[in-house]
C-alpha cells in the first residue's frame, strides 16, 4: 500500500511535470483548431522547421472554441482559429472574434471564392458533400440532385448522420439559400420520411450501412471515401469500392462544399506569426499534404490533386456565398428539428 | 519503564472537551472556504437561471418532454434494472456458492468498470459492424447472406446494454460486500433455521443489501447522466446532448443552463427518493467478528452452470471488447506510438496523480472539520461538496469558465501581468473542475474510513492534550490509511477516464489519453484510438484489482 512519503513524491514529481513547458521568449503561434488529423501535426512540425516558430494547439469542436474565444475576450492567447466549415468561421466573424488580414501571398494562393472578401478568413481546403449509392441497387443517373433524395420512391433507402453535425447544417443552409424556406422545409420532411434508419454514427458508418444492405443511398463527405479506399481494413476498402459517387446538382448550382478555413483572431498576441502560419498553410508544401494524405481538395490552384481525386473527375462547385450560408445556419437547424431529423 | 497516565476527573474532562470542540475553529473555517469554492459553478449557474430566458428556449423547451426526458428516463430505468440484475446475481453466486473458477471470476467481474462507456461503445460497434470480424466471418467464410446489421446497438436498447455492461460492477461490488460481511451472520442463522439458499437470498440477504444496492445503482445512474461520448455516438437525445446542443450548436448558454438546472433537479429528486425510501433501514454486523466464508457446494452440473453465467458476463463485459481493442492496438501501434504519444501518457498520469492528491487532501480537510467541530449539522453541510458528481461535466465546465476568466480579467485591471490571463491559461481551471466533479469520490471513501475508525481514539488523543494537527497526523490518518489509498486510486482512475471537462478546459498542447482517444474516434479513426484507450483501461484495471484485494483483506 502507498506510504505517505511515496505519495508526497508523486505529488512533487507531478507538480514539476506540470510546471514544465512554460515560459521562455521563443516565437510561438497559438492555434485553436477543429481539425484533428495526423497530417496536420506533420504540417505544424514543418512550419516550425522552416520558421522557428513553435505551434501551440488546442483541438476542439468549433463551437466550443468560439465559446472559449468569446469568454476570453481581449486577453485570449489564441492567434488563429481554424474550422472545418466556413459557416462557423463566419459565426466567429459576426461575433467580432476575427480581424481582417491583408497579405499578397494569401491573395495569390487562395482564390477569391475561398476567402472572406474583407480578409477575415481564408479557406485552406474544401470537401464536397456528395451522394453515394450502392452500385448494384441504384441505376446510374437516377439521382442527380440533393433535391431528388426527398422523392418518395427512395422510402426506407436514405442514410445520413445526425443533424447535429455541422456538415448537414451547412448543406441544409445552402438549400435554404437556393430553394427558399418553404421548399427546403418540404425537402427536409421528405428526406426524413425516406430514412432507412434513425441517423447515427459518422460518415463512414453510412457507407458501411450501404454495404450491409441497410439502405441504398447516403450523404457523405468526399474525403472519407478517399480515406476508406486507402484503409488498412480490407472490409472497409471493399465497402467503399461497392458504391458509386455522385457529385450532385451538376446541371444547376453545383455540389455543396465545406470549406475548412482559418482566420486570425481579433486580439491575436502574435499577429505576424499568425499571418505567416496562414501563408504557410496556403502554400504549395502544405497544400500537397492536405490533398495527398487527407483526400481534401486544396484551395491553391497550382497544387496538383491526388490520384484518387483525379479519378473522381472534376465537378462544378456550388459557389454560394459562404457568409450567407453561415448566417442561415440557425434557421437550418430549426428546419431540421421541425422535420424530425435527429 | 512505568508510564503514569495523568489522572483526570470528570469535570476536567468535560471542560477540556468543551474547549476542544468549539464549533468555530481553523478547520471549520477552511472547510467552509472550500465549500464555497466548490460550489462556485453551481452559484454561477443559479445566477444565470434567474437572469434571462434563453433566446432559443422556444425550440429547446418543447423537446424536454418530447425526447430529452423520455430518452433519459428510459435509459436510466433500463440501466438501473440491468445493473441490479447483473450485479446482484453475480455477487450472490460468487459469495454463496463454490464453483470452478470462482476465485478468478470474482475479480474478473469487476474489470468492466475499467472501461469508460464510450470506449466500450466504440469497441462493440467495431466487433459487430459490417466491416468487423463477426460480420466478415459469417459473410466471407460461412457464406451467409446477411442484410443489415447483425445486432443493431445504435439505439436506446443498445445504449442500455453498453451502460449496463460497463456499470454493473458498481452494484456488484456493493452487493458482494454486503453479502459477505454485514449480512453474513443472519444468513447463517437463516440457513440454520432451515431456509433454502433461495429463500435466504430473497428474505434475508437481498433486503439487507438494499441500501448498498441503491448506492451502487445511484452511482451507475450518475455515470449515465454524465456520459456524452456514448449517447452522442449512438444518436440518443439525452439531457446531456441537449445541453451541448443548446449551448454550442444554438449558441444559447441560458437555455443550456436551464436544461442543466432541470437535470440537476431530477438527480436531486432521485437521490432524495433513495434516501427517503431507505429511511433508517441500515444494518450492520454488531458483533464485529469476521466469519470465514463457507460456501455451498452444489452438484457438478449446477456448478458449471454458475461458472457459465459468470463467464458469459465477463466475456461480454470485458474479454470481447478488450480483445477487439488489443487487436486494433497491435495493428495500429506503428502509426500511433511515438515520442509525443509517450508525452501524452506521462501528462495524463501526472495530471491524474496531482489531482487525486489534491482532491483527497481537500476531502480530508472537509471531513476532519466535521470531526473536530462537534457540530451535528456539519456533516450534512459538507455533503454539499459531493454534489458535483451529480452534475454533468459539460455543465461544470460552463460554471467554472465564467468566474475564473472573470477573476483573471479583474486581476489584469488591478495588476497588469503583461496582458496574460493568469489562471485560465494553465491547468488551474482543469484541476478546479476535477475538484468539483470528483470531490464526491474522495469524500465518500474518506468518510467511510472515518466512520469505521470511530471517534474514540481521536477523543482520547485530544484529551491527552494533543492538538488537532497532531491528532490528525498521528492518530486519524494512520487509522484511515486504507481508505486514503482507496480514495486516491478511485480518483486517479476517474481522472484518467474523464472526457467532457478535459476536452473543454485543457490548456494548449495538452492531450490526455482520453481526449486523444476521443479525438481519433470522432475523426473516424477508431482503430487508431485503441492504443490510448487500452492504456486508460489497463490503468483502470490496476486499482480495481488492488481495491478488490483491500475488500477481501478487510473480511
Amino acid at each position: 500500500m502507498f506510504k505517505s512519503r511515496s505519495l508526497f513524491h508523486i505529488a512533487i514529481v507531478s507538480g514539476l511535470l506540470m510546471a514544465c513547458g512554460g515560459g521562455n521568449d521563443e516565437q510561438v503561434v497559438n492555434v485553436y483548431t477543429h481539425r484533428h488529423y495526423e497530417a496536420d501535426n506533420e504540417l505544424y512540425r514543418k512550419f516550425t522547421d522552416e520558421t522557428g516558430i513553435r505551434v501551440n494547439v488546442i483541438n476542439a469542436n468549433a463551437d466550443e472554441l468560439i465559446q472559449r474565444l468569446q469568454s476570453e475576450g481581449p486577453n485570449s492567447p489564441a492567434d488563429v482559429l481554424i474550422t472545418v466549415d466556413g459557416g462557423r468561421l463566419n459565426r466567429a466573424m459576426d461575433k467580432g472574434l476575427l480581424q481582417a488580414v491583408e497579405s499578397e501571398v494569401l491573395n495569390a494562393n487562395v482564390p477569391a471564392e475561398f476567402r472572406e472578401p474583407g480578409g477575415h478568413w481564408y479557406g485552406m481546403t474544401y470537401r464536397a458533400r456528395i451522394i453515394v449509392h450502392a452500385t448494384d441497387r441504384v441505376k446510374p443517373g437516377e439521382i442527380k440532385n440533393y433535391e431528388d433524395l426527398a422523392d418518395p420512391k427512395w422510402k426506407g433507402k436514405v442514410l445520413v448522420r445526425s443533424s447535429e453535425h455541422v456538415y448537414n447544417q451547412s448543406l441544409t443552409a445552402s438549400m435554404l439559400l437556393a430553394d427558399g424556406e418553404e421548399k427546403t422545409a418540404a425537402w427536409a420532411k421528405g428526406l426524413v420520411a425516406n430514412f432507412a434508419r434513425d441517423p447515427k454514427g459518422n460518415d463512414r458508418d453510412q457507407v458501411k450501412a450501404i454495404a450491409a444492405g441497410e439502405g441504398d443511398i447516403a450523404i457523405v463527405n468526399s474525403y472519407y471515401i478517399g480515406l476508406m479506399l486507402h484503409s488498412e481494413n480490407v472490409e472497409e476498402k471493399k465497402a467503399a469500392e461497392s458504391i458509386t459517387l455522385v457529385f450532385p446538382n451538376q446541371d444547376n448550382r453545383g455540389t455543396h462544399v465545406n470549406i475548412s478555413a482559418a482566420g486570425v483572431t481579433k486580439y491575436a498576441p502574435n499577429r505576424e506569426n499568425a499571418v505567416k502560419f496562414l501563408e504557410f498553410l496556403s502554400g504549395a508544401t502544405a497544400q500537397e499534404v492536405f490533398a495527398g494524405t487527407n483526400f481534401e481538395y486544396p484551395v491553391n490552384p497550382t497544387v496538383p490533386l491526388s490520384e484518387t481525386l483525379v479519378s473522381w473527375g472534376t465537378f462544378k462547385k456550388d459557389n454560394a456565398n459562404v457568409s450567407e450560408i453561415g448566417r442561415l445556419n440557425d434557421q437550418a437547424v430549426i428546419i431540421m428539428e421541425d422535420a424530425g431529423w435527429k | 519503564m512505568e508510564v503514569t497516565a495523568p489522572r483526570l476527573d470528570c469535570s476536567v474532562i468535560k471542560n477540556r472537551l468543551k474547549k476542544r470542540y468549539i464549533w468555530w475553529n481553523g478547520w471549520v473555517f477552511a472547510a467552509v472556504l472550500l465549500l464555497l469554492v466548490v460550489c462556485t459553478p453551481v452559484f454561477t449557474l443559479l445566477t444565470h437561471l434567474v437572469s434571462s430566458p434563453g433566446t432559443h428556449w422556444d425550440q429547446v423547451g418543447p423537446k424536454i418532454l418530447d425526447s430529452y426526458l423520455k430518452d433519459t428516463l428510459i435509459l436510466l430505468v433500463g440501466v438501473a434494472f440491468f445493473t441490479f440484475l447483473l450485479g446482484t446475481s453475480s455477487a450472490w453466486l460468487v459469495s454463496s456458492y463454490e464453483f470452478p473458477g470462482r476465485k478468478y471470476l470474482e475479480w474478473l467481474l469487476i474489470l468492466p468498470m475499467a472501461f469508460p462507456s464510450y470506449m466500450m461503445a466504440y469497441s462493440y460497434i467495431g466487433i459487430l459492424e459490417y466491416t468487423g470480424p463477426v460480420h466478415s466471418f459469417l459473410r466471407n467464410s460461412l457464406g451467409w447472406e446477411i442484410t443489415g446489421p447483425l445486432i443493431d446497438l445504435m439505439n436506446l436498447p443498445g445504449g442500455i446494454f453498453i451502460f449496463s455492461i460497463t456499470l454493473f460492477p458498481y452494484v456488484y461490488l456493493f452487493a458482494r460486500t454486503s453479502f459477505v460481511s454485514s449480512s453474513r451472520e443472519i444468513q447463517d442463522a437463516a440457513a440454520l433455521l432451515g431456509a433454502s439458499p433461495v429463500r435466504t437470498f430473497f428474505s434475508v440477504a437481498l433486503p439487507m443489501a438494499r441500501p448498498a444496492l441503491a448506492g451502487g445503482i445511484a452511482l451507475a445512474s450518475m455515470e449515465v447522466l454524465n456520459d456524452y461520448g456514448t449517447v452522442k455516438y449512438f444518436g440518443l437525445n439525452t439531457f446531456t446532448t441537449g445541453i451541448f446542443r443548446a449551448w454550442l450548436t444554438l449558441g444559447d448558454l441560458d437555455s443550456a443552463i436551464k436544461l442543466a438546472a432541470i437535470l440537476t433537479t431530477l438527480v436531486l429528486a432521485l437521490l432524495w427518493m433513495e434516501y427517503y425510501q431507505r429511511g433508517n433501514k441500515r444494518w450492520s454486523s454488531k458483533s464485529g467478528r469476521t466469519v470465514p466464508p463457507h460456501r455451498i457446494c452444489p452438484s457438478k452440473p449446477v456448478q458449471w452452470v454458475f461458472t457459465g453465467v459468470c463467464l458469459l458476463i465477463v466475456l461480454l463485459g470485458f474479454l470481447f471488447p478488450f480483445s477487439q481493442l488489443v487487436y486494433w492496438a497491435i495493428k495500429t501501434a506503428h502509426k500511433v506510438i511515438d515520442a509525443s504519444f509517450g508525452m501524452i501518457v506521462v501528462k495524463s498520469f501526472s495530471l491524474a496523480a496531482g489531482s487525486s492528491v489534491l482532491i483527497v487532501f481537500m476531502a480530508i480537510v472537509l471531513l476532519y472539520a466535521v470531526r473536530v467541530s462537534g457540530m451535528h449539522g456539519m456533516r450534512y453541510v459538507t455533503r454539499i461538496a459531493s454534489l458535483g458528481y451529480a452534475i454533468p461535466g459539460a455543465v461544470i465546465a460552463v460554471g467554472i469558465m465564467a468566474p475564473v476568466i472573470g477573476f483573471d480579467k479583474w486581476l489584469l485591471r488591478v495588476a497588469p501581468l503583461d496582458g496574460k490571463l493568469l489562471l485560465s491559461s494553465g491547468l488551474f481551471m482543469l484541476l478546479f473542475a476535477y475538484l468539483v466533479r470528483f470531490m464526491a469520490v474522495g469524500y465518500n471513501a474518506i468518510d467511510t474510513g472515518f466512520q469505521k475508525a470511530g471517534k474514540d481514539i481521536n477523543d482520547a488523543s485530544r484529551m491527552l492534550g494533543f492538538n488537532t494537527w497532531h491528532t490528525l497526523w498521528k492518530v486519524d490518518l494512520p487509522l484511515i490509511r486504507k481508505s486514503i489509498a482507496a480514495a486516491l486510486l478511485s480518483v486517479f482512475v476517474d481522472v484518467i477516464k474523464e472526457l467532457p471537462l478535459t476536452l473543454i478546459l485543457r490548456p494548449f498542447n495538452f492531450h490526455t489519453l482520453a481526449t486523444k482517444a476521443f479525438d481519433m474516434a470522432t475523426n473516424e479513426q477508431i482503430a487508431e484510438s485503441a492504443n490510448a484507450s487500452l492504456i486508460v483501461i489497463l490503468t483502470g484495471i490496476l486499482p480495481v484489482v488492488l481495491l478488490n484485494r483491500i475488500i477481501r483483506k478487510s473480511h
